[in-house]
């Protein structure tokens, strides 16, 4: 039943997508599509969370659409129903946001259309049960997507973020086109049902990992697969950015455990020491690029390369134990990636409505050229000061929640039996830790520089709040973010199904507890109760502000700044995103980007102005990507000789060839 | 019954902590004055500082906003109740089980959050100088503070604070390499976190090199007073946490009885006065680093904190 309900939605916005294409200059078309996409991702999300919740036992069913042989096969069980609830939430706060937002589009006919089809994909996704569905919806959500990167494709820079996405995307595709194939074995079983009958050889298990990690992994942004991402993620419109980081991405997880946990049988603890090890390294670099932009919704895009660092530390821990039979640890870890994923949508999505209400309000993405948003638009500044305490991972907000269980889950390391694991898991914990504290630096500066100090131009100084609806789909996404904070005991018991489905043991259910304290072993061991922190705080700000307020002088005058006596006339002499960030730059910037900096400094009597550039490189593209497409460069420059040969050549060409193959097929008898 | 006791315990080491750290930084302030031979200011001069604030107006800049002005109330609140559930006199506090020690660090970074954005908030160069250098020690402070944490709960089984300090006292414990280099891992932290020399010095103003100092700047009256008790309430956290997990003697345990809770106050400030003398000494013997060495010197404490983790492996307590 529940399953028919979201394919219907699945199709209203599909049919949605369709009719659109024709009506997408009419006055009330924008308002209509984010509609009607607003009521099925509702519809959907309800649907969805109720399963969850409900504990349905899996159900499945199959139309006869595709391959005529196979059909499509679709199934719900707890992780679908899971990240669904992750995709239509994030849809239905797009959607809301976008009824303000998208007004102010001006190409709606490059973005209606695609908007509920690129929803539509998603849910497919993860409702596909069968290789060639998932392998369809996959590239039909791919190509709608990059058809809203594409819906500027005049500003300059976006033509060039679509061709890398396009690239990349196919990539991802073809990977698990094969590892689909190794899977299906040569009996060539491409229902998910029958992959998890057969289990691969360990061998090709690994392969599939391998291919599952460049799959998924270039959707979600693992280093160094994430060059497209930080390009294309900002180039959409800002409901779209929402999105593609906030859910797509985590689609892309989906992808990823879907084929790990479920499809491939049981892991080799070699892979508990691969995965965590990218997450890793994903999270720090993310959050390093991060620190080095100054255009808002950049920063945010390496933000999501960050925390899909960060869920992949608690997927790869979760594969580490369960090769050693700790279930126990690998729910834990599991539950704490999977927490993750949920909060990273909310806070993600929350931070590109913001930038995107930004955006409208003053038609400026750069950091430098904002400031003293706060008191043109309190309310955006407000919703947007919760999202970057949530990103940043501080209490009582759910970020902290997801890396205190994820901290939770390395302490356990110890007791796994490999060596390697033993030294490498606390790196990681060193790797999540520097990733956190990076994270609030990068979020003191995205906040400072934009919302607080003086305006550094008119469009900022002049800025007016945002729209209602905008507003609406902000709020409540805060509201979510300190929800998940201070009661995640109920959020955590939802996710007891999926784990139990995955890796057989779930964390002891917290609803039972007193004072709502989470606790994922032992009392004794660590527990964390957001709700008396935040009791507890506000109690005591309570106090402090009542006892001021009583006992205190409550004079208060307004004056100029001190700034130790030498006040700077020009707002423009304030600390800027990049000088901001120069101490970290200074830290890490010459190993991680191998950045050099050029001072011009005019001798005495000179008037030139004295010049300062500093120079980054983004270092994984050096590495992989330049000397690929010099190959192709090289590949193809010689290739074309091909085209410009005399008959004779093509004929000689032709008869070598043909003694080649006849060479192989002998060979081969 | 028990509970009613232990609430009424957390309650006194809530008013506790609030009235010591005041003494405790006009005690390490008095002594730092007597080894340079200087007469200092009296004991009791924080007090009498905060007292004075307070009767003060308050200079509000034009450009500040409403975060400017509630910043203060919440950084003091957060770093209250940080300083209330680290055990300082009893274990077994009734509200311990809300926060382990990542909690605990992970607040003071909310406290930082805070007082970082407060400082870009009125748009002067100054501000914006101390809160990027404070984001900057901060990063690097915090992932060393939790290798620390990592250590010691390893060693432990446990990341609560009560727990850590018990299985401290236990016999199992013995003298052990990692344990070493976290204690010097946390101090170097906990210097780098309070602002004290050598990383920043906390006594001066007008001065390039100022970090904690230069975020603050434009807080005055009111304000300025709620602040500075923060940050005394931090050094004494700080001292706190130090002496709660690798000095546990003579902590009271739940259920003793009035004189062991009394007892326990008494060995506590005097723990207190033993880690305000050695800080004293330590700053006035040390001379401050340049800004650009502070990564070198936290890189020391991560490392330490990273050695420990891996010496726990391949040592055994003797």
């Amino acid at each position: 039943m529940a399953l028919e309900v979201l394919l219907w939605c699945a199709a209203a916005l599909l049919g949605t997508g369709v009719a659109s294409v024709a009506a997408a200059r009419h006055r009330a078309a924008s308002a209509s599509v984010y509609g009607v996409a607003l009521s099925a991702t509702t519809i959907a999300m309800v649907v969805a969370g109720w399963s969850l919740l409900a504990q349905h036992p899996p159900a499945g069913a199959q139309l006869p659409l595709g391959l005529p042989w196979l059909g499509a096969h679709f199934r719900l069980d707890a992780l679908t129903a899971f990240f669904l609830l992750v995709v239509n939430l994030g849809g239905a706060a797009a959607s809301l946001f976008a009824l303000g937002y998208g007004r102010h589009e001006d190409s709606p006919a490059r973005v209606l259309p695609f908007y509920p089809a690129f929803l539509a994909g998603m849910n497919l996704v993860v409702l596909a049960d069968d290789a060639f569905t998932f392998l369809f919806s996959w590239e039909f959500m791919s190509l709608t997507s990059w058809a809203l990167v594409m819906a500027h494709h005049r500003r300059s820079g976006n033509a060039a973020a679509g061709y890398i996405y396009l690239l990349m995307a196919s990539l991802g595709t073809l990977a698990l086109l094969l590892g689909f194939g190794l899977l299906a074995g040569p009996g060539g079983g491409y229902a998910f049902d029958a992959m998890r009958e057969a289990a691969p050889a360990p061998r090709v298990a690994g392969v599939v990992l391998a291919l599952a990690l460049i799959g998924t992994g270039s959707k979600a942004g693992l280093v160094p697969l994430h060059v497209w991402l930080p390009l294309a993620h900002p180039a959409a419109p800002s409901h779209v950015s929402a999105l593609m980081s906030g859910v797509m991405t985590k689609v892309a997880v989906y992808g990823f455990v879907r084929i790990v946990f479920d499809l491939l049988g049981p892991p080799a603890w070699w892979w508990g020491a691969l995965v965590p090890l990218l997450g890793g390294v994903t999270a720090v670099l993310g959050v390093l690029y991060a620190l080095m932009q100054h255009d808002l919704k950049r920063l945010l895009a390496y933000h999501t390369v960050e925390n899909i660092g960060i869920i992949f530390i608690g997927l790869g821990l979760a594969l580490a134990f369960q090769a050693n039979g700790m279930q126990a640890a690998a729910a834990l870890a599991l539950t704490a990636a999977l927490f993750h994923v949920f909060n990273h949508s909310l806070f993600k999505s929350l931070l590109f409505f913001g930038a995107g209400a930004v955006l409208t309000a003053t038609g400026e993405r750069d950091m430098e050229r904002l400031g003293g948003l706060i008191h043109r638009m309190p309310l955006t500044a407000f919703a947007f000061l919760v999202g970057s305490a949530a990103i940043s991972a501080l209490p009582p907000f759910n970020g902290f929640v997801s890396e205190w269980l994820t901290f939770q889950a390395i302490l356990l390391s110890p007791a796994l039996p490999q060596w390697l694991l033993k030294f490498l898991v606390p790196a990681i914990g060193a790797l999540l830790a520097l990733s956190a504290a990076l994270a609030a630096a990068c979020f003191v500066k995205a906040f400072g520089v934009t919302f607080l100090g003086r305006p550094r131009t008119p469009v900022a100084r002049d800025a007016a709040e945002t729209d209602r609806w905008s507003l609406a789909a902000m709020f409540a996404f805060a509201a979510l973010c300190l929800l998940a904070g201070i009661i995640p005991g109920q959020f955590l018991d939802r996710l007891a199904p999926v784990t139990q489905a995955l890796v057989g043991a779930h964390l002891p259910l917290q609803e039972e507890r007193s004072w709502l304290t989470i606790v994922p072993i032992a009392e004794s061991r660590s527990s964390y109760s957001g709700l008396m922190l935040f009791t507890f705080i506000a109690l005591a700000a309570w106090i402090a502000t009542w006892v001021i307020h009583r006992y205190a002088s409550a004079a208060t005058r307004r004056s100029a700044p001190w700034d130790c006596g030498f006040p700077d006339a020009s707002p423009l002499t304030q600390y800027t995103a990049g000088s901001f960030s120069q101490p970290i730059r200074r830290v890490f910037g010459s190993v991680v980007f191998r950045a050099h900096e050029e001072v011009d400094m005019p001798p005495p009597g000179d008037a030139r102005p004295a010049r300062f550039a500093v120079h980054l490189r983004d270092v994984p593209w050096d590495l992989f990507y330049v000397p690929a497409a010099n190959a192709v460069a090289f590949a193809a420059d010689h290739l074309n000789k091909v085209q410009f040969m005399s008959i004779r050549t093509y004929l000689t060409l032709v008869f070598g060839a043909l003694v080649v193959l006849l060479a192989v097929l002998a060979a081969w008898q | 019954m028990a509970i009613a006791l232990d609430a009424v315990v957390q309650l006194v080491q809530l008013a506790l902590v609030l009235a010591l750290a005041p003494l405790l930084t006009g005690f390490v302030r008095r002594l730092k004055a007597h080894l340079l031979r200087r007469q200092g200011p009296p004991l009791l001069q924080p007090y009498r500082d905060l007292l004075r604030l307070l009767r003060k107006e308050v200079v509000l800049a034009h450009s500040a906003s409403w975060l400017f002005r509630v910043t203060p109330y919440l950084v003091f609140a957060t770093t209250w109740v940080a300083a209330a559930l680290v055990p300082t006199f009893a274990v077994g506090l009734v509200f311990s089980n809300a926060a382990d020690m990542i909690a605990i660090v992970a607040l003071l970074g909310s406290a930082r959050f805070l007082v970082a954005l407060a400082g870009l908030d009125v748009g002067t160069s100054f501000g914006g100088i101390g809160s990027s250098r404070e984001m900057m020690i901060a990063s690097l402070a915090e992932p060393a503070m939790l290798m620390v944490v990592f250590t010691l709960s390893l060693l432990a089984g446990s990341t609560q604070l009560s727990s850590i300090a018990a299985f401290m006292q236990s016999a199992g414990v013995g003298l052990r390499v990692s344990l070493a280099l976290a204690l010097v891992g946390l101090i170097m932290v906990a210097i780098a976190e309070n602002a004290r020399i050598p990383v920043d010095n906390p006594a001066t103003h007008l001065e390039l090199t100022m970090v904690h100092e230069a975020m603050i700047l434009e807080y005055s009256g009111r304000h300025l007073a709620v602040i500075e008790a923060a940050s005394y309430l931090k050094l004494l956290l700080y001292v706190s946490v130090i002496v709660c997990v690798f000095f546990p003697w003579g902590i009271a345990v739940s259920g003793q009885g009035l004189a062991a809770y009394l007892a326990g106050i008494a060995v506590y400030v005097l723990k207190l006065a033993a880690g305000g003398f050695l800080l004293a000494v330590f700053e006035t013997a040390i001379a401050k680093m340049r800004v650009f060495r502070v990564p070198d010197f936290l890189g020391a404490a991560l490392m330490l904190g990273f050695l420990a983790t891996l010496l726990l492996f391949v040592s055994r307590a003797t």
